[in-house]
């Protein structure tokens, strides 16, 4: 790890507003934010491990264990909402065991709820990995999930 | 600048190859949208037949036209006849139309849904007759689905940025003057005139302006923003040139959502080709005016749409808004002025700077002038993004352009979840910024959901007050503490424990908040709430007197039941639950413990698709309890 993030390290200057994207990279990289990392960052720009920390925790996109091998993110916008993302949410947590934001002790899936993937108009919508499946049912999703090993 | 009519003239020279095109060309909607609904397949596959059979002709990616129920689409234009139009295509569906085109030499009237060359083809309508298309007015969305968004010379030859030459040709203070007289507003949601915010900041004193895009799309069901930058991210680029110019800014910076990844791809592409053309980077065309645009991704949270919760998330800060004044046109980013403009606002521009501001006047009505995009979801049968003239009924909306409810129609959210539900009455309500207010709902930035009669408005509201409590920044205390007080309150009322006197606690709770929050997430967050209980009252008064939800949707006041007259035992539900809650032998009407039962939903769409009895499994509402 620590090559990889020195390699990160060079595309950016060392001032306090690429916090962010450097964050945003090494999560790319690396596929979280480990403490690790946090310290290496802190060094690296100058800014305490607190501040570093604050900042990531308050947005939705990091997370701070590791991640499954295949991403599962249900959506659970408005429209999504409306047409049974809840019913489909919780099934998988039923199946995986697992609840949002954690990774099956297998490390197969982890598990995600995101606002809006913007395919409000073919809702119900899960996404896992990069593929986005549209009009999701209950027993769709449960057949969907044995393609993923 | 003249290089640039050189590469005009060229462009046009290319696109008329492709109207008048030699070859067959078949266009793919491979946005977000459409790759959702299978795009990236059936490109495929069409390359496939392609070379199996020996054609040659062109794939062409475009964007979204708008009709999102539609997709995926897939468009043939053959030569010497205009492009028809195909919806809902799969892989065999496909193989159907290539083969009548390429075999046959006709288009697969069947299954056409339009063409785009008039009255062409007797039994294929022209694509804009649709019912969905004609009542829309499209300014903003004009080269959407039509052009491939990764080519700069096809928006070039649709007069892409003739606005930007145009508003080179003047004074930034003529440009600002007709974006006055055009009367455009801020397409963001707020509705605040363009011109006023770029007349500070213009005459803010500082070196360095920014001026920022904000394309941080979080409200939940809209996509409009993602939508156009997809299809036609030169668009919303070049409205930002001429925004930079006028405010003297040379810097631009646009933020996205993370979320968005093709969005974002498109862009870089968008902007290299800029670069190439030398319509970034120093004296722009040969003028003055420097500008460069750099792409900063959001990190994922809501209130980042606010102003300047944006710039402390751009200055790499924990993303919470300050209070104002200053307004970010005196001092912003990093203490600079700056602008931040929404995309739709940005999209418009060029048109404005093309076409003039008296055009402009021609299309909505006093103070509310223009168009507006609204991404049309939830039970409504034509789906998809729409662009209609400020002044529009909901009505019209809903029922000419969406194709109305299949289940009987009850309410409509305008502004997402900041925004209002609106009851029947409000159908023939026009669609401008003082209207939605008057009704306590708001314009947004455009997300319509319609609800029937099987949506319930009390889950609803928890649903988006959940949303905006999570998303709450904690700034503010009313807002912080408050709407997780709704939230626990409507809980209660969903699980059937509420009393009469929350009700009253809900609409106090509410005003305190709108009162005492410093931003717009805190001054709309209880606005689901507080329109459901002014026009769903009894919804609320039933849910909590009778424990009874009529919408059938909250969990704890609905049961699910074998029919036994109708079952036939096929198996198929036992096989499916996952709790064992349904038992019985083969051929014999099956048991649900209600006890088991934890109301997955899996017996019940078994039960619909694939048994044999087909709907031996009801919901409904739960019996009275004494």
């Amino acid at each position: 790890m620590p090559e990889a993030i020195e390699v990160i390290f060079e595309k950016y200057q060392r001032k306090p507003d690429q916090l962010i994207p450097i964050l945003q990279n090494v999560q790319r990289e690396l596929g979280y934010i480990a403490p690790e990392s946090v310290r290496r960052i802190s060094r690296y720009l100058r800014i305490s491990e607190n501040q570093i920390f604050g900042v990531s925790s308050f947005y939705a996109q990091f997370r701070f264990t590791a991640p499954g091998r295949h991403s599962i993110k249900v959506c659970l916008g408005t429209a999504c909402h409306v047409k049974g993302g809840a019913t489909l949410l919780e099934m998988l947590e039923r199946e995986l065991g697992i609840g949002c934001g954690e990774s099956t002790p297998d490390r197969r899936f982890d598990l995600e709820r995101v606002a809006c993937l913007g395919c409000c108009a073919l809702s119900p919508v899960v996404q896992i990995d990069a593929d986005i499946y549209s009009r999701m049912t209950v027993n769709k999703l449960s057949e969907l999930l044995k393609q993923y090993e | 600048m003249n290089k640039l009519k050189k590469k005009i003239s060229t462009a046009k020279k290319k696109w008329e190859a492709i109207e008048n095109n030699k070859e067959p060309i078949i266009y793919i909607g491979a946005a977000s949208c459409g790759r959702a609904a299978g795009a990236l397949e059936l490109i495929s596959e069409t390359e496939k037949y392609i070379k199996e059979n020996n054609i040659t002709a062109k794939i062409i990616q475009v964007g979204c036209i708008g009709p999102c129920y539609l997709e995926p689409l897939v468009d043939i234009k053959m030569p010497g006849q205009p492009r028809v139009s195909y919806s809902n295509v799969n892989v065999r569906l496909l193989s159907n139309v290539l083969k009548s085109h390429f075999l046959e030499g006709v288009p697969f009237s069947k299954a056409a849904i339009g063409n785009f060359g008039g009255t062409s083809f007797k039994d294929i309508p022209p694509f804009y007759d649709l019912p969905m298309l004609k009542p829309q007015v499209r300014i903003v969305l004009r080269n959407c689905g039509l052009i491939d968004p990764e080519d700069i010379d096809q928006y070039l030859a649709k007069d892409g940025y003739q606005g930007l030459m145009n508003a080179l040709k003047m004074s930034p203070d003529d440009v600002i003057g007709i974006v006055r007289q055009a009367g455009i507003r801020g397409r963001g949601g707020a509705g605040f005139p363009t011109f006023k915010k770029w007349t500070a900041c213009r005459n803010a004193p500082g070196e360095q302006k920014y001026l920022i895009c904000n394309a941080d799309e979080g409200d939940p069901g809209a996509f409009m923003n993602r939508s156009l930058i997809e299809s036609d991210p030169h668009a919303v680029l070049e409205g930002m040139l001429i925004a930079g110019y006028s405010i003297g800014a040379s810097k631009g910076i646009v933020y996205i959502r993370a979320e968005y990844p093709l969005a974002i791809e498109r862009l870089i592409t968008a902007i290299k080709q800029m670069k190439e053309y030398g319509l970034l980077g120093k004296n722009i065309l040969g003028s003055a005016f420097s500008f460069d645009i750099a792409i900063k991704e959001g990190a994922g949270a809501f209130v980042c749409g606010e102003e300047t919760a944006l710039i402390a998330s751009i200055e790499g800060k924990r993303g919470m808004p300050r209070s104002r004044p200053p307004f970010p046109a005196i001092s912003g980013l990093f203490g600079c002025p700056t602008i931040i403009n929404n995309v739709e606002t940005l999209g418009t521009l060029p048109n404005i700077l093309r076409n003039g501001a008296e055009w402009y006047n021609r299309f909505g009505k006093e103070g509310n002038r223009g168009t507006k995009t609204f991404s049309l979801v939830g039970k409504i049968r034509r789906t998809g993004l729409i662009e209609v003239q400020l002044g529009t009924t909901l009505r019209e909306i809903i029922f000419d352009i969406g194709g109305g409810v299949q289940k009987p129609f009850k309410a409509i959210q305008t502004g997402g979840p900041s925004g209002g539900c609106l009851s029947e009455e409000f159908l023939d309500l026009a669609v401008d910024y003082e209207s939605l207010a008057s009704a306590g709902s708001i314009m947004g930035s455009g997300g319509l959901i319609i609800m029937d009669e099987d949506t319930c408005v009390v889950d609803v509201a928890k649903y988006f007050l959940d949303f905006t409590q999570k998303e709450s920044c904690g700034k503010c205390i009313p807002c912080r503490v408050g709407t997780r007080h709704m939230v626990e309150i409507l809980e209660r009322i969903t699980h059937g424990e509420g009393s009469p006197e929350d009700l009253l606690t809900l609409r106090t709770l509410g005003d305190t908040i709108k009162k005492g929050s410093l931003c717009g997430l805190g001054q709309t967050a209880p606005n689901p709430v507080l329109t459901t209980l002014r026009y769903f009252r009894n919804e609320y008064l039933e849910h909590i007197r009778d424990g009874r939800c009529r919408a059938i949707v909250c969990k704890d006041l609905i049961e699910y039941r074998v029919i036994k007259e109708k079952c036939t035992g096929c198996q198929s539900c036992v096989k499916a639950c996952p709790t064992g809650a349904i038992s019985g032998p083969r051929s014999e009407p099956h048991n649900l413990d209600k006890t088991k039962c934890i109301k997955c939903r899996s017996c019940y769409e078994v039960c619909r698709f694939e048994a044999i009895a087909g709907d031996a499994i009801v919901i409904r509402t739960a019996e009275k309890r004494s």
